[in-house]
Order: C-alpha cells, then sequence, then structure tokens
C-alpha cells in the first residue's frame, strides 16, 4: 500500500492503451485509418483534380508507373478521363462519412431500443424483440436492398437501409448486457436510494455496457461501408458521378482486361479501408473484455 | 427502545413456470413472518440456502413489495408504491458480494455522493465534505477518494458499500451476508466496524446470515428460518444456550467449534429441503426431524411461546432439553 503513494497509479486510458498496443494488428489498423482521416478531411488540398472533371484527351491512362503513364495522373485517369487518384481521395472521405453516419445512427437507435426493452420488459420487450428477430430473418444485402427499391435508389436512402439491417446486432447486444448489469447488485443499491429509470438507464447501467458497444460500433463501421459499396456497385447506392468506391467499380467493371486500375484501386481501397476498422475492433475487443485478458 | 420496523405476517411468492404447457406454480419464499426491529438492536436472521432469508432482505429494503402481510416503518404502513418510494430512503442495504454491489465505472467519492446526488441533498461542496467525513468514519483514507472499486481489497470494498448505505442517514441497515464474501480475518473488523457505527447511530440491523459464529458475534435477536417460515424466534443467549426447536438444534451441532469440550456429538441433518413450489401440507422441516410423528405431516405449527422463545412446533413438551 505504501509503494502506491509514491507510484501514481496507471489511469484507465494508459492500461487501455498498454492492452491495446499488444495487439500489432490493430496499431497497424489504428495508423491506416489515421491516414484515411488525414486523406479525407485533407482532399480539396491533396486531390490534383476535381473528382468529377473528365479531362477528353486522355481515358483510360495506366498509372505512372506503367508505359504511357502521365505525371499528370499519378493512378491514371478511368474510361471519361476522370484522375483516379483524385476520385479515390475523394471517396474516402464519402466512405468515412457513410460508416460514421450509419454506425452512429445505428448505435443510438439501437442502444436506446435495447435499453428500452431491457428496461420494459414484458409487452414492449417482446415486441422490440421480436420486431429485430423479424429483420434478422432475411439476409442482410438482401434487406438492403427491398428497402432501398422501396425508397429509391441513391446515398442516403443507401445509408438508411445499412441502418436498418445493422440495427438488431446492436440491439440485441445492448439489451443483452443491460439485462446482465441490471441483474448486479449496484443496480439495486442505486435503486434503493431512490434513483429514477432515466438515471439508472443512462447514468448507471450505460456506462458498463459500453465495452461490447464500442467494439460493435468499430466492426460496424467496416460493415457500413462494405454495404454501403455493395448497394454502390448494384446500382442502388451512390448515383455517378459521385465518386464512391462502390460506384466507381461497378462502372468500371466492362474494362477489367484493358485496364485492371479503374477496377482494382478502388477495391483496394475498400479492401484495406475495412480491413483497418476490422483490426481496430478486434484490437478494441481485446483490450476492453476482461474475459479476453492474458 | 424505539420501534422502528414492524413486520406482520409478510408472505412474498413468486409465480414461476407457466410456459406454453407446462404448470405454473407459486415459489412461497416467505410464507408468514413476523418480527420487530428496534432502535440499536440488531436481528439476525439465520438458516440455510433457499431459506427466504434474502428475499426477505428485499422486502425489508423495500426493494419489493409483499405479497401479503403488513409493514410499518417509523409508525407508518408501508402501504403502496407512493409510502415505499418516500420511506425507502430510511432503510438502506449492505450486499454480500462486494465485487457486484459497486459500480465499476464511478471512483469511491462518485459512489459515496452519489445518494445525496439523486435526492438533491445540499451543494456539490457540501456533498464531497460528507462523503470525506463518512470514508473517515469507515475507516477509508481521504486519498482514496478518487480511487475505483477495483483498486480495493474485499474488505475495503465493504467499507464502501457500508458508507454508501448510511449516506442518506438511514435508521434501519439491511445487511444480506455482508461478511459471508470475506477472509475470515477481515470479518471481524468489519462486523467490529457495523457494530461501532450501530453504537454511534444508533442504526438497527436487520442482519442476513448463514454463519452462526459471526451471528453470536454482532445479534442482539436471533429468527431461525426454515423453508420460508420462522421456526424459532428469541434472544441470542437463549437460542445458543438452549434451543427449543429440533431444527435450531441441528444446525447448532452443525457448527463446527474449536472448544473439544464444547464439541457436541455431530447430528447430520439427513435430506433436502422440501420443494418451496409444493411445500408439505404440515410442519415443512418433518422429513428430516427426528421426532416426527403423523401429526406433523397433516397439520402445521404455528408459532407458540415457549419458554421464551416463539418456536413452531407440535412436540416440544415431549423433546428432551438439550444438553
Amino acid at each position: 500500500m505504501s509503494g502506491a503513494a509514491i507510484v501514481p497509479m496507471p489511469g484507465r486510458l494508459a492500461l487501455f492503451w498498454r492492452s491495446f498496443a499488444e495487439n500489432r494488428g490493430a496499431v497497424v489498423g489504428l495508423a491506416i485509418m489515421a491516414v484515411l482521416i488525414v486523406i479525407s478531411v485533407f482532399a480539396d488540398i491533396l486531390a490534383l483534380h476535381s473528382p468529377i472533371e473528365q479531362f477528353r484527351a486522355h481515358f483510360l491512362v495506366p498509372p505512372i508507373w506503367q508505359e504511357g503513364g502521365l505525371w499528370e495522373f499519378p493512378l491514371g485517369t478511368d474510361d471519361v478521363g476522370r484522375d483516379m487518384l483524385s476520385r479515390l481521395i475523394y471517396g474516402a472521405r464519402l466512405s468515412l462519412i457513410i460508416g460514421f453516419s450509419v454506425a452512429s445512427l445505428a448505435l443510438l437507435t439501437g442502444t436506446t431500443l435495447g435499453l428500452a426493452a431491457a428496461f420494459a420488459g414484458g409487452v414492449l420487450d417482446v415486441f422490440i424483440m421480436r420486431l429485430m428477430d423479424v429483420l434478422l430473418v432475411f439476409p442482410s444485402l438482401l434487406l438492403a436492398i427491398v428497402i432501398v427499391a422501396i425508397l429509391g435508389p441513391g446515398l442516403f436512402n443507401a445509408m438508411l437501409a445499412v441502418v436498418v439491417v445493422t440495427l438488431p446486432g446492436y440491439t440485441r447486444l445492448a439489451r443483452a448486457s443491460a439485462l446482465s448489469e441490471l441483474a448486479r447488485d449496484y443496480v439495486t443499491a442505486t435503486r434503493s436510494a431512490g434513483a429514477g429509470t432515466v438515471r439508472l438507464m443512462f447514468d448507471v447501467v450505460l456506462p458498463n455496457c459500453a465495452a461490447p458497444l464500442i467494439v460493435q460500433v468499430s466492426l460496424g463501421f467496416a460493415v457500413a461501408i462494405l454495404d454501403a459499396a455493395a448497394l454502390g456497385f448494384l446500382g442502388l447506392g451512390a448515383q455517378p458521378p459521385t465518386p464512391e468506391w462502390g460506384t466507381m467499380l461497378s462502372g468500371a467493371l466492362q474494362f477489367y482486361q484493358r485496364a485492371w486500375w479503374v477496377l482494382a484501386l478502388p477495391g483496394l481501397a475498400i479492401l484495406f479501408t475495412v480491413l483497418a476498422f476490422n483490426l481496430v475492433g478486434d484490437g478494441l475487443r481485446d483490450a476492453l473484455d476482461p474475459k479476453l485478458k492474458r | 427502545m424505539t420501534i422502528l420496523m414492524q413486520a406482520e405476517n409478510i408472505r412474498r411468492h413468486y409465480p414461476v413456470g407457466g410456459g406454453l404447457f407446462g404448470k405454473k406454480g407459486i415459489v412461497k419464499a416467505v410464507d408468514g413472518v413476523s418480527f420487530t426491529l428496534r432502535e440499536g438492536e440488531t436481528l439476525a436472521v439465520v438458516g440455510e440456502s433457499g431459506c427466504g432469508k434474502s428475499t426477505l432482505a428485499r422486502v425489508a429494503t423495500l426493494i419489493e413489495p409483499p405479497t401479503d402481510g403488513e409493514l410499518n416503518l417509523d409508525g407508518s404502513v408501508v402501504a403502496d408504491d407512493a409510502a415505499r418510494a418516500r420511506l425507502r430512503l430510511s432503510v438502506q442495504m449492505v450486499f454480500q458480494n462486494p465485487f457486484g454491489s459497486l459500480n465499476p465505472r464511478k471512483t469511491v467519492g462518485a459512489i459515496l455522493q452519489e445518494p445525496l446526488e439523486i435526492n438533491r441533498r445540499g451543494d456539490a461542496r457540501a456533498r464531497e465534505a460528507a462523503a470525506r467525513a463518512m470514508m473517515d468514519k469507515v475507516g477509508l483514507r481521504q486519498d482514496q477518494f478518487g480511487r475505483y472499486p477495483h483498486m480495493f481489497s474485499g474488505g475495503q470494498r465493504q467499507r464502501i458499500a457500508i458508507a454508501r448505505a448510511l449516506m442518506l442517514s438511514p435508521r434501519i441497515v439491511v445487511a444480506d451476508e455482508p461478511v459471508s464474501a470475506l477472509d475470515v480475518s477481515i470479518q471481524a473488523q468489519v462486523l467490529n466496524l457495523m457494530m461501532d457505527l450501530q453504537d454511534e447511530l444508533k442504526l438497527a440491523y436487520l442482519f442476513i446470515s448463514h454463519d452462526l459464529s459471526v451471528v453470536r458475534h454482532i445479534a442482539r435477536d436471533v429468527m431461525v428460518m426454515y423453508c420460508g417460515r420462522p421456526v424459532e424466534h428469541g434472544p441470542k443467549e437463549t437460542i445458543f444456550s438452549s434451543p427449543q426447536h429440533p431444527y435450531t438444534r441441528m444446525l447448532l451441532a452443525a457448527t463446527p467449534s474449536i472448544d473439544p469440550a464444547r464439541r457436541r456429538q455431530s447430528v447430520t441433518i439427513k435430506g433436502e429441503l422440501p420443494s418451496p413450489l409444493s411445500p408439505p401440507p404440515g410442519c415443512a422441516f418433518a422429513s428430516r426431524c427426528p421426532h416426527a410423528t403423523a401429526r406433523c405431516t397433516a397439520e402445521r405449527p404455528e408459532p407458540r411461546s415457549y419458554s421464551g422463545h416463539l418456536v413452531a412446533c407440535h412436540h416440544l413438551e415431549a423433546i428432551p432439553a438439550a444438553d
């Protein structure tokens, strides 16, 4: 005990970082995430051209390391003469916005629904959870397609569809962790001190359910980006000429033998972004879940 | 001494089962318990697992309403939810497991101030002063104010839990096995702390335990429960020196003693507790009792006064006195 007075206890954040940094992959993922964030914040400065400007003299210019490459278009141009690098950079911004808004909207709605189900119990609980079961019955992409088909194609509707599709995961997770926390004695103690339901929900129970939800969000980010790209690829998400990676892929499909870069580059961008978020999510789970700690 | 809480024939039943095809049943967790709690006194409730001790604690803390029976608190009847919400603050609870009873995301200071904050007592500075004063009272150091529960040992956590229970200056503290999760060496410290606080604040304790040596240390009155009902109720001294009910005798005989002279012949309690789902019509203890007769299985004994205790048994006169 006397040692504790001299050496300050490491803070929660320091402890968290230590166990997060143990996971190499997570650190790599975090680095990629940081690069992506920087790119999308400074897209206007970094991009050489407008993402939708067509250079009619330069259709399907290859990247610079290939014969015929031009310094003006480091990663080449697509079939209507737009600069690939600029489109990818703006695509990163769009993907992060999609991931962030979809994940946070799904988190917010899902957590509220889950907490409400756990606290109310009875009919409301059954109603909410069976509704979520119904959503889970359909394959997620199929359900997203149906929703977009009803609402009409477009980036915003695609994002809404992805929110609805990912909602059950958040709701079930929030309900399950809230139920297990509700049974703990500290909740009873706070209740017998006179705390109301709102306080119990958001001040007592929610902070203790945060760890699994944070993990779910970081993985949900990746799912959101991937699903939005898939919808874009099917022509139901962002519409051309928006520089969305999935939409870029679908537009370039017919050139895959002649110009690999128009297809491979957006694909790789999706791959690395999703990978980065998944790695960070795994690292967060290892760091936040005491059951997995060595 | 002032009477703080009076329970009259408290019952707490839970519906269970049902499902699609199952038969619905009722568990009579607590089935007719009466007691009186006075200022500055401790009533210990003992009994084996599943006898309804913890349910009684939850009813006494006003967390759960009794199915039947009357609860009087400080002279007013706890009749409806409004009364329960109003009177709840004067009964606080100390839980068995100090590792689950403290919010892991809050510091000690925040945990202690929370009850005051919820009830909007004092301003921020007054609340902090009150929390710090309470830390002194239960033997926690001031520099531990900003620490999280996981940095404390079990005994210290239980001190925090006691401090939190006292923040609203309750008259009654219900302690549900407060020391059974602690090391034996720490148990005495926590018990002595509770007794000191009782003297200082004139608290009444409803002390739930299955550990008879702990009860011997802290209690004034003892109530022995079996299968949701009290079988014997009386002052601690005579309960321990001359137990009347066969169950109490067996319970006492089963307690190990380090003094060879005081070791009694070991009596093993045979059999299981009867299922609380379908309690036998007669005495619940009849299936395990060496003195049971046909009357015991047919007719339920009501508690009656016998040599200073309230005892629920038909054959008290016939059973030879304890050694």
